[in-house]
């Protein structure tokens, strides 16, 4: 699937020798090609691998436990035995700052399947079943989308109770609109297309070209948005975290870890800085990686 | 043109009254028990039944849905969200008492962001250096990866810890607004500044520009006179999207800063279930939403002459999403 | 600053002054060679080593196909070419004044005010949001050394719209583009390049985007401006024809090179290069007759029966509007009639509404009213199902293989599309048999199977593209512009394949083209079309020979290449 997405993007104009290699080969050749000189892509996939790594397995990242702290050795700032620091406790904030990736990226995963699988499927509909289907799907579009997600996600979790699945299910659902935007507008560009109309020419019927012509080429640009809404959601999570409508205290969350750190922040800055950085760094790789998908499949 | 209006009004009412709809039906319906969702979660093992019975009665809960539907419309028409259960005070009173502070913040936040926007888009496009457009480029994905919370505590470390050039806290004088914002225009500018500068590029290698070239224009005198106008539309069509994150940005912003103003007041009336206060906050976003798009709907294409054109004669698709 | 006013003075003092200027030509370019950087650290020649002067007042083209790196040529001597190109070595020089590697700023003196270029795509060449007055007042400001007053700039503009001719400058000077023809914004354009008083005019495809009556009247008018004003003119084209019609001197490029260069009648009588020579076969004007099958000459279709008949059809279009409604009346009680084993083309310029016709034959636009026949059964008023059953007799190809092929699906998916999807050839092994078989038909070998549309050349897509039409064995195609979009070289390869095809299979074509020279090659019988009426229909031989309708005369004369054709050809 990806070989053929790539041969998709390669340029037309300049049919060069390596036109004449099968598509797959090709792709995966100067794939590796343009990744070493793509410092930047790699890095985030490396801090992406490590962070799912800290989802995992989090015991073989680090020696301390997410709730048992030294409250002796309370606020220590970042050293090489505390990479983070620790917190008022006493808990080292790198050991919570691994465990929390768990909470954060579970939920993370969970709002983006609902957005892309809900979204895709509503788009779809939209674009493809007809002008009424499509009248009455966009502008209860419209209605999700005149409230900001947050806000949505807010009264969501208010009405649902608080809880890390919760936000994960309001974050989810709060980004539905959008993904149907996305996916109607490529089903409608693709509609056009004349293969699709060949297709019908050729004897091959409605629901044969949906899923033969239409979902293949449509899915590509959703999927780029898939990856960006990766970085989204997690910025979402946190921020829904770090207002308190996540789990409870104890428990290590990345946007309720700078919130516990923010009463101090004064005095001891890196209690919520350093698991912000790491967070920011996070979503920061996602939007690189989404880029590159994106231009691949322009 | 009469039938192009009237039909962007129409779906601009159409969107208030689906988000209020929408609203009832997850705060009024859904709970199991709407009248818990009236007093402060702490308090409800200690409310007596009677007192909940009175509140229930007054609330309208005994009556059927569909009438009570009706009944909260009928309110909302005039203005009348029922009263906030935490202070007591009307809905409406309560919101305009707040608002200007949030005005005020979201329109300077506005202003400083689209100004680094096109700072970023006009940089990358007039620059002749690689690695400039490059960093500049970076800048945007940066600006919206990082949370407003953490810009929002970082600026304050520094700005007003560290270097004592800003108050910290508190809502009032100009030197009080700096902070947030900043904190607030920062991932505001990130779609728009995105948006931009793919714009300004692909403007910048159309084919008026080539004319433009070989007319004897300089490269600034075309990025001025040629791409500015035509690149800068586009921005437009993400209105909504950077009003949404004007309303998000702002509930962060002013809960990091200690600021009085909607957002935190949507963060205080959901922390204490406060449900006419949620439902009256969320009407309000999205008769703001559906106003900001009329507007654009109805602007944009007096400020492009083909769009006139097709108004005249037919009625495009969607005067934001149908030219590009 | 001074250093540029000297540049302006070297540039464009009137001749005469400096005694080099006598010597040499308005534009001389030398052993030019341009890359493309495809890679880290990786060029790809586009232009190697070419050279070409124009001397005043005169008039030379520059022909090649796509690829031949034309248009980077062009672009390099304009300074305009993209960041990701680089000059590698050579020379440009403005009457013997080296710009070779000259900034931005510098090369701002020389464009417009010494060379005024003429775009390809008039439609997207002007600023959409500008009026045309403005255009061209900042083409006439940019390039008046002394800062003159707005009135006389606006005079100046004016008066370059009128030289352009546009009769009605006053008008146009107030209108945007979108209101303005596509013939006008080209001379709209002229006036820009015109507005800054240039030596020489570099025009690049100016009329390929063009109807063929209004690229002749443009093209007319570009002749005309160089015998008035006395400037050199550099055409560049892909049509060997219109290079011939009008130009002094031709310089055939192909993959970067120049591999021609000559006065016309030489390069016509003699050419010395290979290529030139198979370009000038190929062109349609070379040609007196039908083009005959490889296999023989094909059994002449003498009173055969009617396989496609269309009565009557009419076909409105909607637009609505201010609370009236417009109507854009697409085909107006147009008919036609395909007989068995013969070609019919359709011939027409744009809205001429030749497109909604074959759309309507193929059953993909449905008609207000009239009828369609196939055969015996009638396709107007079919549900979706029997639509179906005819598609195994009628099939399409679309004008653009680039966009009428999925770019996921490999080439033998492509061609078994159809046999999957009417499920006439069971069992993978038979299938891909029969694919191979398709494949064989169109001059494709095995080797294709498993390539992407992306992997293929443009020719090689459109045989593709044939290829799945064949392979429910219909009676009937519907080729819409199928040829247009081609090289000219390619063009004759896939007209000479569809005359085998027909010999082989006995098809019947319906074949709708802007480009009557093409009709002349493959077609027996020819429909004129202006306006969504029929102008003029009945066989090729006569409609040629002796046009009833004016229209049709018109369409016939504006025909480039007359110079290509053959001796006692019409």
């Amino acid at each position: 699937m990806t070989a053929e997405l790539d041969t998709f993007a390669a340029p037309t104009r300049l049919p060069g020798p390596a036109a004449e290699r099968p598509a797959f080969a090709r792709s995966l050749v100067s794939r590796l090609g343009e990744l070493a000189h793509q410092p930047i892509l790699v890095l985030s996939w490396i801090i992406v691998l490590v962070v799912i790594g800290w989802a995992v397995a989090p015991g073989l990242f680090t020696s301390y436990g997410p709730y048992t702290g030294d409250t002796a050795a309370s606020f220590v700032p970042p050293s090489a035995e505390h990479w983070f620091g620790t917190d008022r406790l006493g808990r080292d904030l790198f050991a919570r700052s691994v465990y929390g990736a768990r909470t954060t990226l579970t939920a993370t995963l969970l709002a983006v399947i609902i957005a892309f699988g809900v979204g895709m499927a509503v788009g779809l509909v939209a674009g493809f079943a007809g002008r009424v289907a499509d009248t009455v799907i966009m502008r209860v579009v419209d209605v999700f989308l005149a409230i900001p997600s947050l806000l949505l996600a807010m009264v969501m979790v208010s009405v649902l109770g608080y809880s890390t699945t919760n936000i994960a299910l309001a974050v989810g659902i709060s980004s539905i609109a959008s993904f149907a935007r996305v996916m109607r507008a490529q089903v409608l560009s693709v509609v056009t297309q004349d293969y699709v109309k060949a297709a019908y020419g050729l004897g091959v019927g409605r629901l044969g070209v949906m899923v033969k012509h239409v979902v293949p080429n449509s899915l590509s640009s959703v999927i780029a948005l898939a990856a960006l809404e990766v970085g989204t959601a997690v910025l979402a999570v946190a921020s829904l975290g770090f207002l308190g409508y996540g789990a409870p205290p104890p428990e290590p969350e990345w946007g309720l870890l700078v919130a516990e750190g923010r009463d101090y922040v004064a005095v001891h800055p890196w209690a919520s800085i350093m698991p912000g950085v790491a967070l920011a760094i996070v979503v920061i790789a996602t939007h690189r990686i989404s880029t590159s998908f994106r231009k691949d499949h322009r | 043109m009469l039938r192009y209006v009237t039909l962007k009004v129409g779906r601009a009412l159409f969107v208030v009254w689906a988000a209020f709809t929408l609203t009832f039906v997850l705060l009024f319906v859904l709970p199991v028990n709407p009248v818990d969702l009236l007093f402060d979660p702490a308090e409800i093992n200690t409310i007596p039944p009677e007192v909940r019975k009175q509140v229930a009665e007054n609330y309208g809960f005994d009556d059927p849905v569909i009438v009570q539907y009706l009944d909260r419309l009928g309110h909302a028409l005039t203005g009348d969200f029922g009263n906030s259960v935490q202070s007591g005070r009307p809905v409406t009173a309560a919101i305009l008492d707040v608002l200007p502070s949030t005005l005020v913040l979201a329109s300077g936040a506005l202003v400083l962001a689209l100004l680094i926007a096109f700072v970023i888009a006009l940089v990358a496009t007039s620059t002749r250096h690689a690695w400039v457009r490059n960093l500049v480029e970076a800048l945007p994905s940066g600006s919206v990866s990082v949370p407003v919370f953490l810009s929002g505590i970082l600026i304050l470390q520094i700005f007003s810890f560290r270097l004592s050039w800003f108050p910290a806290f508190g809502g009032e004088g100009a030197r009080s607004l700096v902070l947030p914002l900043i904190t607030l225009a920062i991932p505001v500018s990130g779609p728009i500044a995105q948006l931009l500068v793919r714009s300004f590029a692909t403007e910048f290698h159309s084919g008026y520009v080539t004319t433009s070239w070989a007319k004897g224009a300089t490269r600034g005198g075309i990025i001025i006179r040629d791409v500015f106008r035509n690149a800068s539309l586009p921005a437009f069509t993400i209105a909504g999207i950077t009003f949404g994150n004007l309303i998000a940005g702002s509930v962060i912003t002013e809960t990091v800063f200690a600021r009085k103003g909607i957002g935190r007041m949507t963060q205080i009336a959901i922390n204490t279930l406060d449900v006419p206060l949620v439902q009256g906050v969320v009407v309000l976003v999205a008769v703001s939403f559906a106003l900001i798009n009329l507007i654009v709907d109805l602007i944009y294409p007096l400020l492009d002459p083909r769009l006139r054109a097709t108004l005249a004669i037919s009625i495009p698709q969607a005067a934001t999403g149908g030219l590009r | 600053m001074t250093d540029a006013a000297t540049v302006t003075s070297e540039v464009t003092d009137s001749p005469g002054k400096e005694p080099r200027e006598e010597r040499e030509p308005l534009l001389r370019i030398s052993d030019l060679a341009i890359d493309y950087r495809t890679g880290r650290r990786r060029w790809t020649p586009a232009v190697r080593g070419a050279g070409l002067h124009v001397a005043p007042g005169e008039f030379v083209s520059l022909v090649g196909e796509s690829g031949s790196g034309k248009t980077t040529l062009v672009q390099g001597a304009l300074g305009l070419l993209p960041i990701s190109a680089r000059i590698r070595a050579g020379s440009i020089a403005y009457s013997g004044v080296d710009v070779t590697g000259w900034n931005d700023r510098r090369m701002a003196l020389v464009r417009g005010n010494y060379v005024g270029f003429i775009p390809q795509d008039p439609n997207t060449s002007l600023n959409p949001v500008k009026r045309i007055g403005q255009q061209v007042i900042e083409a006439v400001r940019f390039n008046d050394p002394d800062a003159g007053d707005a009135a006389r700039h606006r005079e100046a503009a004016l008066e370059s719209l009128r030289t352009a001719g546009l009769k009605d400058a006053e008008r146009v000077f107030q209108q945007y583009p979108h209101e303005l023809s596509g013939g006008m914004k080209q001379r709209a354009l002229i006036a820009i390049a015109l507005a800054g008083k240039p030596k020489i005019i570099v025009a690049d495809e100016p009329t390929s985007a063009l109807d063929v009556t209004v690229q002749k009247v443009i093209l007319d008018h570009l002749v005309g401006l160089r015998e008035e004003l006395g400037i050199g003119i550099l055409l560049v084209t892909h049509d060997l024809g219109v290079a011939l019609d009008r130009s002094d001197r031709i310089l055939v490029m192909q993959d970067g090179e120049i591999v021609e260069e000559g006065p016309v009648g030489q390069v016509l009588e003699s050419a010395t290069n290979d290529y030139t020579r198979r370009l000038l076969d190929a062109a349609p004007a070379r040609h007196i007759g039908r083009l005959e099958p490889t296999s023989g000459a094909r059994p002449v279709p003498a009173a055969a029966s009617a396989v496609l008949e269309a009565r009557a059809l009419t076909k409105t279009y909607h637009l609505r509007g201010r609370g009236r409604q417009r109507e854009l009346r697409a085909l107006d009680a147009t008919g036609l009639v395909v007989r068995k084993g013969t070609t019919h083309a359709i011939v027409g310029e744009s809205g001429a509404g030749k497109s909604t016709l074959a759309s309507i034959l193929a059953g993909f636009t449905s008609a207000d009213s009239g009828t369609v026949h196939v055969g015996d059964r009638e396709l107007t008023g079919l549900r979706r199902g029997q639509l179906r059953e005819i598609r195994r007799d009628l099939q399409f190809v679309f004008q653009n293989p680039f966009t009428s092929l999925d770019p996921r699906f490999t080439v033998s998916k492509i061609i078994a599309e159809p046999l999957v999807a009417f499920g006439s050839v069971t069992g993978k092994r038979e299938r891909t048999a029969r694919v191979v078989e398709l494949l064989k038909a169109v001059a494709l070998d095995e080797s294709y199977l498993h390539r992407l549309p992306s992997q293929l050349s443009g020719g090689q897509r459109q045989r593709v593209a044939i290829a799945r039409a064949l392979a429910l064995r219909p009676e009937i195609l519907v080729l819409d512009e199928a040829v247009s979009s081609l090289d000219v070289s390619v063009q004759a390869q896939i007209l000479q394949l569809l005359v085998d095809l027909q010999a082989e299979f006995g098809l019947s074509y319906v074949f709708v083209t802007h480009d009557l020279g093409v009709v002349r090659l493959i077609s027996d019988d020819v429909t004129v079309m202006k306006d969504g009426a029929v102008v003029e229909t009945g066989p090729v031989e006569q409609v040629f020979r002796s046009p009833r309708h004016e229209y049709t005369r018109e369409l016939l004369e504006a025909i480039p290449g007359a110079r290509l054709a053959p001796a006692g050809a019409n």
